[in-house]
């Protein structure tokens, strides 16, 4: 019954039309930049650094930067050199993926983010239609950079990179790391004191390693215990690794809303009759992850950033793929303008999901006071 | 002989068949005693009402009666199924008893209808049309059948605790537990919801009600009990129990809040 429906939060104060636009706007600045002694003073700290380095940025982004060309017209510039993303973009992009297979990847990309444009418009959220759609994204794109079906050239994954390898990963990660959570988070608040204690010492025991190590127990250690013959892809285990670590962040946050919700719903519904993974899945869940939703987004957030742990074993996503293109001796100089340009990308999606989760937030707070 | 029949009937409506027993139930939280040699029988179509003392074990003794809570000693058959650890049993129960709680419990990511149909649909496998039809009968009986597309935040505390009749009613149930279904109400809005308990016990539904509403109590109940301290202290028809009460506590109590 507590009210965080964000429409609700409508503070009156703010309703009243403000006599003029100047009048209102020193009110918003007195109320938000300059509302305590620290906060004024953190407003001054900001406007100081703006005024000094913002105009300089500029310059050296915008009006003095070289946008194509070679590298001798780079450095005869004084400004930023946009021309090494336009040599180089396809090496970042794609790694060490056949030059000449690009457009597999290119196909793979294209398909992939118009599933994700459609999975962010509203329009498109119902499980009958993401569902499917998710599942084809899936296929297709393994089978685009897979190939060896259809007359497509097969390509290792240990050739895979890029763009396209770190949202294979991640999306590996999130999609088996998710239902694990769940599961990791239910056996964690079970009655039955067996699963409660394996769940405990699992979330427990692997939250407290880093990730690299235990990619690298995944990669290294673990086909030593496998028998002979028996080996799973590199890359597979990575994401394997990459998904249980997420599993367990992400249990713990998902207990976190479990808790929240009130124990009165969990008696209605065992009331009427319905069973545990009934009421688990209709009445608890829901709720719960309607409650914990920033924090969930909090660590997909983190695990796409995390994709870049990769280059530990050696596959090359963007960030390391970057890494390594700009080793080139001509264009090593303009390194930052290639990591701008990597940081850019990385910006654009984890922006968008955090975007994407408070349009899924407001669009669960409509109506729906809980 | 056939023709006796129906006077003994009006003599005592009530059928001979029990459909609630709990014989010598004990129930303990920790080492706190909840429930002490409780013992309860009650019968088809029966109306009874529970009262006592805040903390005294109405609650626990019909979260008994649905094993929201489970009892250590002693028994309890409902419907002839005696409630033991066996979930089948437990479910199958629950399916038959319906309850409405103080604090209403809606379910709030679900509009009305989805919370009526919920577990027809999923407990006893109906078609969604066919549950459809039986959530809007019966929010027509609680007469809120405007309010079906609705969340239920959006509705006052009166019409929660109606749909959440409406809800146990659709999974109908053989029988009503209600734990307190008014005391979170604003006073105006007691009336419609007894208005509702008291049709349902004119239609002859069994019900057992832990209430303070005295006067619902005169009008509808077949039986009074009265409890303190863990133990049923009283167990009487309502005149005897109004008017003239066996026990010095249950006298007390009466005092207490018949002239609160
Ligand atoms: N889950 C619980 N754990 C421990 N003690 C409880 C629990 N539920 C109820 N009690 C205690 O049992 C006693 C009876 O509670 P309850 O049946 O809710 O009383 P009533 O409904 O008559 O007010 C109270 O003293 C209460 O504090
Ligand atoms: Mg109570």
């Amino acid at each position: 019954m507590n009210d965080t429906t964000p429409s609700a939060a409508a503070n009156p104060r703010h309703t009243a039309p403000p006599p003029t636009e100047r009048v209102a706007m020193l009110r918003w600045m007195r109320e938000n930049l300059f509302n305590s002694p620290i906060n004024s003073m953190i407003t001054v700290i900001i406007a100081l650094f703006l005024v000094f380095a913002l105009p300089d940025f500029i310059q050296w982004a915008l009006f003095q930067s070289v946008w194509s060309g070679d590298h001798e017209a780079c450095r005869a510039a004084t400004g930023a050199c946009w021309a090494v993303v336009g040599e180089k973009h396809r090496p970042m992009l794609f790694g060490v993926y056949p030059y000449d297979q690009h457009w597999r990847l290119i196909l793979a990309l294209v398909i992939y983010l118009s599933v994700i444009a459609a999975t962010m418009t509203p329009a498109f959220w119902k499980v009958k239609i993401l569902m499917p759609l998710w599942i084809f994204n899936l296929i297709v794109t393994l089978i685009l950079m897979w190939g060896g079906v259809l007359g497509l050239q097969p390509i290792e994954t240990s050739q895979w990179g890029g763009l396209p390898l770190t949202m294979v990963l991640f999306t590996g990660t999130v999609v088996f790391g998710s239902p694990l959570a769940v599961l990791l988070a239910l056996g964690r608040r079970s009655h039955l004191p067996g699963i409660k204690s394996i769940c405990v010492v699992f979330i427990e025991s692997l939250r407290g390693v880093p990730l690299i190590t235990i990619l690298f127990v995944a990669v290294n250690v673990f086909p030593l215990f496998l028998p002979e013959g028996l080996e799973f892809d590199k890359l597979l285990r990575v994401m394997a690794g990459m998904a249980i670590f997420f599993a367990c962040y992400q249990a713990e946050v998902i207990r976190g809303g479990l808790q929240a919700v009130p124990r009165g719903q969990i008696e209605a519904a065992e009331a009427l009759g319905l069973s545990y993974w009934q009421l688990m899945r209709r009445i608890v869940l829901p709720q719960a992850l309607r409650i914990c939703l920033p924090g969930l987004v909090n660590h997909i957030i983190a695990a796409f950033k995390n994709t870049s742990f990769v280059l530990i074993i050696g596959l090359f996503d963007i960030l390391t793929a970057t890494t390594a293109v700009m080793e080139d001796p001509v264009w090593r100089i303009f390194f930052v303008e290639a990591y701008l340009f990597v940081a850019l990308i990385y910006f654009v999606f984890c922006f968008a999901l955090s975007k994407y989760s408070q349009l899924v937030e407001r669009w669960l707070g409509e109506g729906r006071r809980f | 002989m056939n023709e006796q029949q129906p006077a003994d009937a009006a003599a005592d409506p009530l059928g001979d068949e029990t459909v609630i027993q709990l014989i010598d139930v004990n129930k303990w939280y920790g080492n706190f005693q909840a429930l002490r040699d409780v013992n309860v029988s009650v019968k088809r179509g029966e109306r009874v009402v529970v009262c006592g003392p805040s903390g005294s074990g109405k609650s626990t003794m019909i979260r008994c009666i649905n094993r929201l809570e489970a009892h250590q000693k002693g028994q309890i058959i409902v419907d002839g199924i005696e409630l033991t650890d066996n979930l089948k049993n437990i479910e199958a129960i629950r399916s038959e008893v319906g309850m409405v709680f103080q604090s209403f419990n809606l379910f709030p990511h679900m509009q009305v209808i989805d919370n009526l149909t919920l577990a027809p649909m999923l407990v006893r496998k109906m078609p969604k049309a066919d549950a459809e039809a039986i959530a809007m009968k019966y929010l027509e009986r609680v007469q809120i059948p405007e309010q079906a597309y609705k969340y239920p935040g959006q509705l006052s505390g009166g019409q929660q605790q109606r749909v959440a009749i409406a809800r146990s009613l659709c999974m109908q149930p053989r029988i009503m537990l209600f734990d307190e279904p008014t005391s979170a109400l604003d006073p105006e809005m007691i009336k419609e919801v007894l208005d509702v308990m008291v049709e349902l016990a004119d239609e002859g539904m069994t019900m057992m009600v832990v209430t303070h509403e005295m006067g619902f109590a005169k009008t509808v109940a077949d039986t009074m009990i009265f409890m303190d301290d863990a133990e049923i202290v009283e167990i009487a028809k309502p005149d005897v129990f109004f008017t003239n009460p066996e026990s010095e506590r249950t006298q007390l109590f009466l005092n207490q809040i018949l002239t609160h």
